[in-house]
């Protein structure tokens, strides 16, 4: 009975993996669909076309090259400021730490489109022009309160004891700060920029609201859509994919190492 | 650093001061400019002056009251799909995982590293009708001939469980995965068996991970339009259609306003009865 019992779960657990893969896995095959028509839905034949003629789609390079750069400036500031708000939750007592905790949480718990509106409610009401600087500034609101998760959890199960060594070795403030807990929170922090980075990178809603004439990648593949997207589109959709993930198993691999040496 | 020194209690507002600024003029200020905008009346034409006109909030909630009611219900079903589909994957890598768990784990999050719209897509092509899916369920009956999946409810609650599933399953896998197994070893002395050691240990414990993941589903379920938008037809489209065409293309900015602060207000009072349902002493145990 037990048998059956864990192997049922087994098949269950097989078959939803399956479902969330996929789809992934039809993202991938079809940018190498070589399609009759317009619509990249059904499968005609294997090419390489489209990998090779990535860059044959026009607006989809400048729309990458932008998602980009807005990403790397969303994720550098995102992180700056989320780490500040981390490290003054974790380390100080103030008064005003229940608002705060409100204001960090109230972001990620109000509706995406709720976001958007808002924000464009502000820039139309103050005739602010529409554009590059609209995107990241909506980009870095959105990414504040998951630095400040993901940094916040790592500083608390943090040893203190090694910052107060290094203050009685007759270090101050400031270079124990450089020296002990800056590289040992530096995980958490990458950690923060990287989700920071993926969420810019993948953000439709609310940049579709603030993005003015600009597209992003997000928006380009909205565009595409509507008329048929070209299989370039899953060409950029799988190197995100593939990226991401090489990122993902290495930082795993990397842990699993570092625990396993510690317990040898 | 001599300043810094006298006046150490203002450190902490030193730190949190640039990042709290950000959230407040981008995130709260806007909210209150949107409750402002809700408030309008007028036309885009003649431009919309503040009355505090509250009709807008009436008007909003008897014209789109179906919208309204579809959100929640595709939200619903989406997070408890979702929630069926997440609790054993969850429980098996948390419990039968061993040492490839984070490596599985990543497998579960994998569906975020393909752009949310392409994937969105990909769906589109596995309920097409030309699709393996669809040939399948009318060979077998359960569609008619001419039926169809696309262009249905039942694709746009697919397409939504799939683009949120991630984050119900990763929360509940963070509450199994913290259970003490000795809890469930010392039910089991204790002559309960499986079913009972799961229903009165192994459950309440996860129940954190449940209430999260329910919550961060149905929440931006409840708001979404793009699956309504690749997936659907007008027939199915969701309350964030109706905000997204109000103050896109047709500037009719006080309804869409109004509508916005509807659907937070719907998604906090069903917040609030649902933390009530569950009961806050089980949560904490």
């Amino acid at each position: 009975m037990r048998f059956i019992r864990r192997h049922v779960l087994t098949v269950y657990a097989v078959l939803a993996f399956a479902y969330l893969l996929v789809p992934i896995g039809i993202v991938i095959l079809f940018s190498f669909n070589d399609p009759a028509g317009r619509f990249n839905y059904t499968w005609q034949g294997f090419t390489f076309d489209h990998w090779r003629n990535w860059d044959g789609v026009p607006g989809l390079r400048d729309a990458m090259v932008l998602s980009i750069e807005i990403a790397l400036l969303a994720s550098l500031l995102a992180t700056i400021l989320g780490t500040l708000i981390a490290l003054a939750l974790v380390r100080y007592g103030f008064r005003g730490r229940g608002a705060t905790n409100l204001l960090i949480f109230l972001p990620m718990s109000t509706p995406e489109i709720v976001l958007g509106a808002s924000l464009l409610a502000l820039f139309i009401n103050l005739k602010v022009f529409l554009g590059f600087t609209t995107i990241l500034i909506a980009h870095i609101m959105f990414c504040i309160s998951y630095v400040v998760v993901t940094v916040k959890a790592r500083l608390i199960g943090f040893d203190r004891s090694l910052e107060e060594a290094a203050m009685d070795l007759g270090a101050n403030e400031w270079t124990t700060f450089r020296k002990v807990t800056l590289p040992l929170i530096a995980p958490a922090i990458l950690a923060g920029a990287l989700l920071s980075f993926a969420l810019s990178v993948d953000d439709f809603v609310i940049t579709y609201f603030n993005s003015g004439s600009e597209i992003t990648f997000p928006l380009f593949v909205w565009g595409a859509a509507r008329v048929g997207a070209p299989p370039q589109v899953n060409v950029m959709g799988t190197l995100i994919f593939l990226f991401a993930l090489t990122l993902m198993v290495v930082n795993v691999l990397v842990t699993m190492r570092r625990e396993a040496r510690a317990q040898a | 650093m001599g300043f810094l020194h006298r006046h150490a209690w203002l450190t902490p507002y030193l730190l949190l001061a640039p990042g709290l600024a950000w959230l407040a003029v981008f995130f709260l200020v806007p909210l209150g400019f949107l409750a402002y905008q809700s408030l309008e009346s007028g036309s885009f034409d003649v431009g919309y002056a503040f009355d505090w006109a509250w009709g807008n909030y009436w008007d909003g909630i008897d014209r789109y009251r179906e919208q309204l009611l579809r959100s929640l219900v595709y939200a619903a079903l989406a997070t408890g799909i979702a929630l069926a589909i997440s609790y054993p994957l969850a429980y098996w890598i948390a419990f039968r995982g061993g040492r490839w768990k984070s490596l599985l784990l990543i497998l579960i999050i994998a569906p975020f590293f393909v752009t949310y719209l392409i994937r969105t897509l990909a769906w589109q092509t596995i309920l097409a009708d030309q699709g393996f899916i669809v040939g399948l369920l009318r060979d077998v009956g359960i569609l008619g001939d001419g039926g169809r999946l696309l262009a249905t409810s039942t694709a746009v609650v697919a397409g939504i469980t799939y683009n949120f599933l991630p984050f119900m399953a990763l929360p509940l896998y963070v509450s199994l995965e913290q259970i003490d197994q000795r809890l469930i070893e010392a039910a089991e002395d204790l002559y309960a068996s499986k079913v009972q050691a799961f229903l009165r240990v192994t459950l309440p414990l996860s129940l954190p991970g449940v209430v999260a993941g329910t919550l961060l589903t149905f929440i931006p379920a409840a708001g979404d339009f793009i699956n309504a938008e690749l997936l659907g037809t007008p027939k199915q489209s969701m309350i964030g259609n109706v905000i997204q065409s109000k103050f896109l293309e047709l500037a009719d900015y006080p309804a869409a306003a109004s509508l916005s602060f509807t659907l937070m207000a719907v998604i906090l009072v069903l917040i609030a009865i649902y933390a009530r349902a569950i009961g806050t002493e089980k949560l904490t145990g």
